[in-house]
């Protein structure tokens, strides 16, 4: 091979690594231990910066498909990567660790206070304490959870939405690129929840972050979605952008858009 | 009258014994600790050794006391010194509890914790010192408190042997047929249980976390 192959070569490769897939599972399949398929070859790319909404009822497969990048669960088949390197290929702590995982159970730990809890990947990543201290205090500011009094509470001293912000901030605390969300608003009374959409819509207009984004509120997908890749019992129906999701003609697309069409309530 | 004056006469000779009493439990507790709290995380872990490792550790707690200590005595190392011998007997005594709380304490943290902690990047080490241990923390102090109270009631028994203790007392009593002399072994020795059970229960109250 001449230099001049392998210059154009190398930049080939590097313009594929670094270009805007930051995720992507290539025909992957997942079964559970005991042979039930959960999903069926799954082809998706996500690409930087856009917040991929996963769509689908309950057991569409939307959360095996989001634990399977940070490798929480493993393809049975085919193969998931991250920044182009395989799941395979990634030590799964020094994964875990570039991506925030927030979920609808929050996880906080309930004998840690909230300052504790928020520091823990920063702590893990062996952050100078000082460094530590003004991160979670940012952080506390950014998810409207300001002030001395929160940071010392207990997970069990908070409200349930105040719980989601503190698993919010937990989950961008070490501030990395890539950031996976369980239905991290289900929990929520429909007010909070509105509330906190709207706050994290803005949040991440500014943050520049990569989201994968599980939910099976077609609104919520529609408000916070730059992309909505919509599941259907273990298979990728399509993948659309909110405006090409209101005009699909796929099923279960319609089906969606109508139940959104027989939700608005006139008054 | 008769009673308070026995054990005013004999006031340095209790003092000395519940000395002895609280010697031998002590280091047995602090070996039976340290050998089940790690055994309790293994299972915990690795579920597959769980049936038979409970088993070894409930048929140990099966054996009667003073059996137990009658088995040991011909193991050569271990015969040779009668505290020496109690002190293993009680250890393995308090073996069971330790080891089921611990495992129980362990295995009944919230999934969903687990899987956030994950989900952060935490390898099985942190887990279990940052999440594991304190959640279960507890329950395997409740373990070493039930542990404590029936070791101290056994050590009584390892005078039996000539391990000393409060046990003298109760033996002597037996023997000489005098109520008042094993009182003085049995007194000391419930007051003992009762202030290690409000003790520990006192710590284990402090280390509950609410669920």
């Amino acid at each position: 091979m001449t230099d001049l192959q392998f210059a154009v070569c190398s930049q080939a490769r590097m313009s594929y690594s670094t270009a805007d897939t930051v995720i992507e599972f290539d025909h992957v399949h997942y079964r559970t231990p005991n042979g039930h398929p959960i999903l069926s070859d799954l082809n998706l790319r996500v690409r930087r910066g856009e917040v991929l909404i996963l769509l689908g009822r309950s057991g569409s497969g939307k959360t095996t498909a989001l634990k399977l990048i940070n490798g929480l669960l493993l393809a049975s088949q085919g193969q998931v990567s991250v920044e182009g390197r395989a799941i395979s290929d990634w030590n799964l702590i020094h994964l875990r660790r570039r991506i925030g995982y927030a979920i609808q159970e929050v996880g906080l730990l309930p004998h840690l206070t909230v300052e504790r809890n928020i520091a823990l990947a920063p702590r893990l990543e062996g952050w100078p304490t000082e460094r530590i201290r003004a991160r979670v205090e940012e952080l506390m500011t950014l998810v409207g959870l300001p002030g001395e009094d929160f940071r010392r509470r207990h997970p069990r001293e908070l409200s349930g939405g105040q719980r989601q912000r503190v698993g919010l901030a937990r989950a961008l605390a070490a501030d990395p690129a890539i950031l996976l969300m369980d239905e991290p608003f289900g929990a929520l009374d429909p007010l909070t929840r509105t509330e906190i959409q709207r706050e994290f819509k803005a949040l991440r207009q500014h943050l520049q972050k990569t989201v994968v984004f599980v939910t099976h509120d077609v609104r919520e997908a529609l408000l916070l979605g730059t992309r909505i890749a919509l599941l259907e019992s273990g298979r990728l129906a399509g993948a659309y952008s909110p405006e090409e999701f209101l005009h699909s003609d796929e099923a279960e697309a319609t089906a969606y858009v109508n139940v959104l069409r027989a939700s608005d309530v006139p008054l | 009258m008769d009673l308070v004056r026995y054990f005013l006469d004999h006031s340095s000779e209790i003092l000395s014994l519940t000395l002895e009493h609280i010697w031998l439990v002590g280091v047995s507790m602090i070996l039976a600790v340290l050998i089940a709290v790690p055994l309790g995380i293994l299972i915990a872990h690795k579920p597959g050794y769980k049936g038979s490792l409970l088993g070894v550790a409930n048929v140990i707690q099966i054996i009667p006391s003073l059996a137990l200590f009658g088995f040991l005595l011909p193991v050569p190392w271990l015969g040779d010194r009668a505290g020496r011998l109690a002190i293993v007997a009680l250890t393995l005594y308090a073996l069971l509890p330790i080891i089921r709380n611990t495992y129980t304490g362990i295995v009944s943290v919230d999934p969903a914790v687990r899987e956030a902690a994950r989900g952060i990047g935490m390898s099985s080490s942190q887990m279990l010192r940052i999440v594991e241990l304190p959640l279960a923390s507890d329950l395997i102090l409740a373990g070493i408190r039930v542990a404590t109270v029936i070791s101290i009631g056994v050590a009584t028994i390892a005078a039996a042997i000539g391990a000393g203790g409060l046990g003298e007392f109760i033996f002597r009593g037996l023997a000489m047929v005098d109520n008042r002399v094993i009182l003085a072994g049995a007194i000391p020795a419930a007051l003992l249980a009762l202030l290690a059970d409000l003790g520990l229960g006192a710590i284990e109250k402090r280390l509950r976390v609410p669920r």
